[in-house]
C-alpha cells in the first residue's frame, strides 16, 4: 500500500500556497463589487451631508422652486422630482403597451427564422447610446411633434418621453418575452383543448400566468427612465418647473446633476454640493424600484413543475 | 360556471311565471351562443394590433439610423477624421474624440476583465456558499441598476478627488470599469455555470487543484462565452457619457492623449456637445460622429453574435 501511494506527487507546498494566493486575489476582485457599492453610498451620504448643513432638509423636500444659480437661491427640489416623473410615466405609457405587443409577438406569433431574427434586431434599439437618442429627439421627434401641436416648445418633455419609450423598449419586450415563455405548454393546451382562439388563451391564460415578470419588467424600465441622462438633458430642456403638460421643457433630476458638471460652478460651493443631495435622491429611489422588482419576482412567480 | 347552470336551471322551471326572466335567460343564452365570427374579429384585431407595434419598433430603428446617416453623410469626410474640434463646424473634426475612445475603451478592458472575470470564477467556482459570498452577489444586484450618472459621482468622489488621478483618461477608465463590472460578472457567471460539471470532475479525478481545474479546463471551455458578454459591455462603456460629464472629460481638446494621466474627450461626449449647440452645421456634425459610433458598435455587435452563433453550434 504504502509503496503504491508513494507514485502519486503530493501537493507540493508551493501549489498549495498558490491556490491561497490566487483565491485571495480572486476574493479581492469580488470584494471590489462591495467596496463600490458601499463608496458610492459613502460619497452621496458625506457630500450631501455639507449641503443639508447649509440648506434645511425641509426647504429641500418641501419647497417648490429650485433655483440654486440665481439670487434669490432656493433649493425646493419637487420641480426636478416632478420633471422626472412627468418624463418618465410619460414613457411607460408609450413603452408598456408596446412592449407588451412585441413580446406577445415574438413568444406567442413568430416562427422560424424570423423570429429567430427579430429579437436581437430589436435589442439593437437598447444598444444605441443614450446620446443619440438625444440628437433623435431634438432633431427629429420635436420637429414632428411640432408639426402635429403647435404649442410644443423647442425643449419639451413629451420628446424625451418618446425616445426613452424607444430606449426602454427592448428591456420590457425581452423580459416579457422570457416570462411568457416559460408558462409551460400543458397550461395553453388545456386552454385550447376548451376551445379557445389563440388571442383569448393568451389574454386570458398566458399574460396572468406570467404577470410577476411583466410587471418586474416594467418596474426595470422605470427605474432605467429616471436613472436615464443625456437624452433627458438634450431634450427636455434646463427649466425646472412644477407642471404636468408635456409640451412644456422641464428638468430632469440628472439633467440638473448634468447641467452643474457642465457648467463653470465652483467645487465645493453649496450650488455644487447641491447635486450630490439630487443624487441621493435620485439613488433611493432607483434603489426601492429594483427592490421592488425583485421582491415581485421573487414572491409572486408562479412555479410549475 | 356553476352560477350560470343555475340560472339556465332555474329559467327552465320559471319560463312563463316570471316576467322579469325572459331578458335574463336571454343574456345569459347569448354568453354561449356561437359567437364565432365576433371572436375571429377579436382574433384578427389582436394579431393586427401586436404585429403592428412589432412592425413600429423595426420602423423606428429604420428611420433612426437613415434619418441619422442622411444628416451626418456630408459630413464623413477625410477632414472629419484627421481634424481637431473647432468653432468652425467646416472645419471641426473628430479626431480627439476618437482617439479618447479608444484610449478609454483598451483601459476600460484591461481593467473590466480583471475585476469582472475574477469575480465571477470566484462567486461561481472557488467560493464557500456563506455570508461573504451572498454579500458580494447582493452588491452586485445593486450596482446593476445603479444611474450611470451616480457612478459618475463615485468616480469624481475617489479616482478624481481621493486617489488625485485628476481628469485623466485613468480615472475616466477605472470609472467606466466599475459601471460595466456587474454587466460582465453576470454574463460570465451564465457562461461558467453552462459548463458542465463533468470537465470539473474529470480534471479533479486526474489529481488537477482547484485552480488548476478552472485555469486549464473551465475558463476555456467559458471563453467564448466570457468574451460576447465582455465585448457587449465594452460596447455600453464607449457609448456612455453621463459619468464622464461628471469627471469633468473636457469637450474641447485639440490633442490627442499620450498617457494615461492626459486630460480627454470621448465620442459620446463631442456628439453631445455638437448636438447641443444651436447651429443646424454642428448637428449635421453630430450625425456624422454618431454614425462612427454606431459603425464601431456594429462591429462588437456583430462579433458578439458571431462568437454566441460559433459557440453555440459546437456544444451541440
Amino acid at each position: 500500500m504504502t509503496s503504491r501511494s508513494q507514485k502519486w506527487a503530493p501537493i507540493s507546498p508551493l501549489q498549495r500556497w498558490r491556490e491561497k494566493l490566487v483565491l485571495k486575489s480572486l476574493l479581492i476582485c469580488a470584494s471590489v463589487s462591495v467596496f463600490t457599492t458601499l463608496g458610492i453610498i459613502y460619497i452621496l451620504l458625506e457630500e450631501s451631508a455639507f449641503f443639508f448643513s447649509h440648506v434645511s432638509p425641509l426647504e429641500f423636500f418641501f419647497t417648490t422652486r429650485w433655483a440654486p444659480l440665481f439670487e434669490p437661491r432656493s433649493f425646493g427640489i419637487l420641480p426636478l422630482v416632478s420633471g422626472t416623473l412627468l418624463i418618465s410615466v410619460g414613457a411607460l405609457f408609450v413603452a408598456l403597451p408596446l412592449g407588451l405587443g412585441i413580446a406577445i409577438y415574438t413568444a406567442e406569433y413568430a416562427q422560424g427564422w424570423w423570429q429567430k431574427v427579430l429579437k436581437p434586431t430589436l435589442e439593437i434599439l437598447a444598444g444605441i447610446p443614450s446620446v443619440v437618442y438625444g440628437y433623435f429627439a431634438l432633431t427629429q421627434v420635436t420637429p414632428l411633434l411640432q408639426k402635429i401641436f403647435p404649442n410644443v416648445e423647442v425643449f419639451n418633455a413629451a420628446s424625451a418621453s418618446i425616445v426613452i419609450a424607444i430606449m426602454v423598449l427592448p428591456t420590457i419586450a425581452s423580459i416579457c418575452d422570457d416570462s411568457l415563455r416559460a408558462v409551460p405548454k400543458a397550461v395553453r393546451d388545456g386552454a385550447y383543448a376548451l376551445g379557445t382562439r389563440r388571442s383569448e388563451v393568451v389574454a386570458h391564460i398566458v399574460v396572468p400566468s406570467a404577470l410577476s415578470g411583466i410587471l418586474a419588467s416594467f418596474i426595470l424600465a422605470f427605474s432605467r427612465a429616471v436613472g436615464e441622462t443625456m437624452a433627458v438633458t438634450l431634450a427636455a430642456g434646463a427649466t425646472p418647473q412644477l407642471t404636468l403638460n408635456p409640451f412644456l421643457g422641464v428638468q430632469a433630476m440628472t439633467a440638473y446633476i448634468a447641467q452643474v458638471s457642465l457648467g463653470d460652478v465652483a467645487h465645493g460651493s453649496v450650488e455644487y454640493q447641491s447635486i450630490f443631495a439630487v443624487g441621493l435622491v435620485l439613488f433611493l429611489m432607483t434603489l426601492a424600484m429594483n427592490l421592488l422588482s425583485q421582491f415581485i419576482v421573487k414572491r409572486y412567480a408562479r412555479k410549475y413543475e | 360556471m356553476s352560477q350560470i347552470d343555475s340560472a339556465l336551471g332555474a329559467n327552465r322551471v320559471l319560463t312563463g311565471q316570471d316576467m322579469s326572466m325572459p331578458q335574463d335567460e336571454n343574456r345569459v343564452r347569448a354568453s354561449f351562443a356561437v359567437n364565432l365570427r365576433r371572436r375571429q374579429l377579436k382574433e384578427r384585431i389582436f394579431f393586427v394590433s401586436i404585429f403592428s407595434a412589432t412592425l413600429v419598433a423595426l420602423a423606428i430603428l429604420v428611420y433612426l439610423v437613415a434619418s441619422i446617416a442622411y444628416d451626418g453623410y456630408p459630413y464623413l469626410t477625410w477632414d472629419f477624421f484627421t481634424n481637431f474640434p473647432s468653432r468652425f463646424a467646416n472645419k471641426a473634426g473628430f479626431k480627439s474624440a476618437i482617439y479618447g475612445s479608444v484610449w478609454l475603451g483598451g483601459l476600460t478592458l484591461v481593467f473590466s476583465v480583471l475585476l469582472g472575470v475574477g469575480a465571477a470564477v470566484y462567486l461561481q467556482e472557488l467560493a464557500s456558499k456563506g455570508r461573504i459570498s451572498s454579500l458580494i452577489e447582493l452588491s452586485i444586484a445593486t450596482l446593476a441598476g445603479v444611474p450611470s450618472i451616480i457612478y459618475g459621482m463615485l468616480g469624481l468622489g475617489i479616482f478624481v478627488r481621493f486617489l488625485s488621478l485628476g481628469r485623466s483618461v485613468l480615472a475616466g477608465a477605472l470609472t467606466l470599469s466599475l459601471l460595466i463590472m456587474p454587466v460582465i460578472i453576470i454574463a460570465a457567471r451564465e457562461a461558467l455555470k453552462s459548463v458542465p460539471d463533468s470537465i470539473r470532475m474529470g480534471a479533479f479525478a486526474l489529481g488537477a487543484t482547484r485552480w488548476q481545474t478552472v485555469r486549464d479546463h473551465v475558463l476555456p471551455a467559458a471563453l467564448p462565452g466570457i468574451a460576447t458578454g465582455v465585448i457587449l459591455a465594452m460596447a455600453r462603456a464607449v457609448g456612455e457619457a453621463a459619468p464622464l460629464i461628471l469627471l469633468g472629460a473636457l469637450t474641447y481638446v485639440a490633442f490627442v492623449p499620450e498617457s494615461i494621466f492626459d486630460s480627454f474627450t470621448a465620442m459620446p461626449i463631442q456628439i453631445f456637445n455638437w448636438t447641443s449647440r444651436p447651429q443646424p452645421a454642428f448637428h449635421q456634425l453630430a450625425a456624422a460622429g454618431i454614425m462612427v459610433l454606431l459603425v464601431f458598435l456594429l462591429i462588437c455587435n456583430s462579433a458578439a453574435i458571431y462568437l454566441r452563433s460559433k459557440w453555440g453550434a459546437k456544444k451541440r
